[in-house]
């Protein structure tokens, strides 16, 4: 019984998708085909399947791959840490609430899109301003979340441990830190998926390499299929970090496991 | 088990008047004494709640306290204060002759809820208590896994409380409260989410814990055969504003046995406690 329900499972999870993909992607070349389209309006998947190999075996994609990957890991790194450092003082220090939270507030409002000439202007077309870019971007929700959950610990928890004559400092470890980290991990998710488009843009608005400046080039010439293959690619990348980001937090934020029972009619 | 103790009887003449002085149990040594406490709430609305209104009580060591009313009468904010977590507006208490300012490692407190932490498992939330007071984790976790095994949990130390069922949490909260071996547990209705088989079992084992470890009790519960079945004496509380109304010793003989419950004494026990509240609403039994 066991072994029929875990190929049900099976079937479900992996076997229903991807016949779901080829039915797509053989509508795709079948349309493509009888209806004579043009290959700069829509490329066929077969089409975009060689550009992608020409891309890959000439080291083209492997280069501004790498570059891309280099922004969006850095300009994460550093934005992720200084949302969480700036989340914890703000969470803790009630005097830099009242000062910076306002600035906060009204600096999320911009579009960090927006400033992303700005920044190009100010650092350079290197990969600096891409890192800074998308910093800017990853900061945010790291900051929200890390505020949300460090005041997030139930009441009850903190006076039970008071009880047994804690600490404010053991309070701090033993609950809030704990506390927060399903919100610190919903925000390095949300952070790292925005991280991607951090990139990019900051490549549009001007760069000499990375996956975004390939696109334009490859725009400019009117290669649809192999700007369709770099679009392969960076939804390969953010599917791959979330689900890093989505393995990390069942790691450690176990207790917080959602693959329970469904309740009937949720 | 050792023999049970005789227990002085004490006269109480007029219980129902709210202020008077301090009740003690002259055969025991004083280790809680409250007097005159009064605790005033400030709602949102600038209304004030008188939650506690001149409290007087002795608690004397190794005595079984229940305290019985009510929602509202101010039991759980007695507990709390005691527990050290919450002000109390006016009033003296003073543990072992010292005045209460906070919480004392000499506590241990069992929750309505059980109130576990989810990333710890349950040895890990036992010894939460030895942690936080930084006491010999080598020495403590034997006693804590001891106390585990006593209460029905050998062989669940490693799963964590979403594993457990509500009346197996509730078991694990009672262990942490006397893991680091507290001389005064202090109980809020800690039964209250369990069914009615589930609670006499923890009503005996409560009950043994208490003959063999004799520690005082303070049991907060709206249950009235509870707080009989259990208690040396039954406080009696009524709401607004929240005040002891009555002390009631219950020299039913130890150990009790669940029958009793059929006794007539023990019935005679349970009317007087709730005539109490016949005119001061009603009251869960």
């Amino acid at each position: 019984m066991s072994k029929a329900h875990s190929f049900g499972r099976f079937a479900n999870i992996v076997l229903l998708p991807l016949l779901t993909l080829f039915a797509f992607i053989g509508g795709w070349e079948a349309f493509v085909r009888l209806f004579d389209i043009s290959k700069i309006v829509l490329p066929a998947p077969s089409a975009i399947a060689v550009a992608f190999s020409d891309g890959f075996f000439s080291g083209d994609f492997v280069w501004h791959f790498a570059v891309t990957m280099y922004e969006i890991l850095a300009g994460f790194v550093f934005g992720a840490l200084a949302g969480l450092l700036l989340g914890f003082i703000v969470a803790l220090v009630p005097l830099a609430e009242r000062i910076l939270y306002p600035y906060i507030v009204a600096f999320q409002t911009v579009p960090k899109v927006a400033i992303a000439p700005i920044i190009v202007i100010w650092f350079g077309y290197g990969v600096t301003s891409k890192i800074v870019i998308t910093a800017t971007i990853a900061f945010f929700p790291l900051l929200a979340n890390t505020i949300m959950g460090l005041r997030a610990a139930p009441h009850d928890q903190i006076e039970m441990l008071v009880s047994y004559t804690a600490s404010r400092w053991q309070v701090f470890t033993m609950i809030r830190l704990k506390q927060a980290l399903p919100y610190i991990f919903v925000g390095l998710d949300v952070a790292i998926v925005l991280s991607v488009i951090g990139a990019i843009v900051g490549e549009f608005v001007g760069s000499k390499a990375g996956l975004g400046y390939l696109i334009l080039q490859k725009n400019f010439n009117l290669d649809m299929a192999g700007t369709f293959a770099i679009l392969i690619i960076l939804s390969a990348i953010g599917v791959g970090l979330h689900a890093v980001v989505s393995f990390l937090q069942r790691r450690v934020v176990f207790w917080m496991d959602t693959s329970g029972e469904r309740v009937v009619g949720a | 088990m050792p023999e049970p103790v005789p227990l002085a009887r004490v006269s109480f003449p007029s219980m129902t008047v709210a202020s008077r002085p301090a009740i003690t149990d002259t055969s025991r040594e004083t280790l809680v004494h409250i007097a005159g406490l009064e605790k005033i709430y400030a709602t949102k609305d600038g209304e004030t709640i008188h939650a506690l209104n001149d409290v007087n009580l002795d608690i004397g060591t190794g005595e079984f306290i229940s305290v019985v009313g009510p929602s509202g009468c101010g039991k759980t904010t007695l507990l709390k204060i005691l527990a050290g977590i919450l002000a109390r507006s006016s009033g003296e208490v003073s543990m072992q002759g010292r005045t209460l300012s906070g919480p004392s490692r000499e506590l241990g407190v069992v929750f309505q809820a059980p109130v576990l932490l989810p990333w710890r498992n349950v040895l890990q939330n036992v010894m939460v208590p030895v942690e936080v007071q930084k006491r010999d984790r080598a020495t403590f976790d034997k006693r804590a896994r001891q106390l585990l095994n006593m209460v029905g949990l050998a062989g669940f130390e490693r799963k964590y409380p979403g594993e457990l069922s509500g009346g197996m949490q509730q078991r694990v909260g009672i262990c942490r409260a006397l893991v680091h071996d507290p001389s005064f547990l202090l109980m809020d209705e800690p039964f209250g989410a369990l069914d009615a088989m589930t609670r006499e079992q923890m009503n005996e084992e409560l009950q043994r814990i208490w003959t063999e470890s004799r520690k005082t009790v303070l049991l907060v519960t709206h249950s009235i055969p509870e707080a009989v079945y259990l208690a040396d004496r039954v406080v009696v509380m009524t709401p607004r504003p929240g005040r002891i109304v009555d002390v009631i010793p219950v020299d039913l003989p130890r150990p009790r046995t669940l029958a009793m419950h059929n006794t007539l004494e023990f019935g005679r026990f349970v009317a007087r406690i709730r005539a109490h509240f016949n005119s001061a609403g009603s009251i869960d039994a």
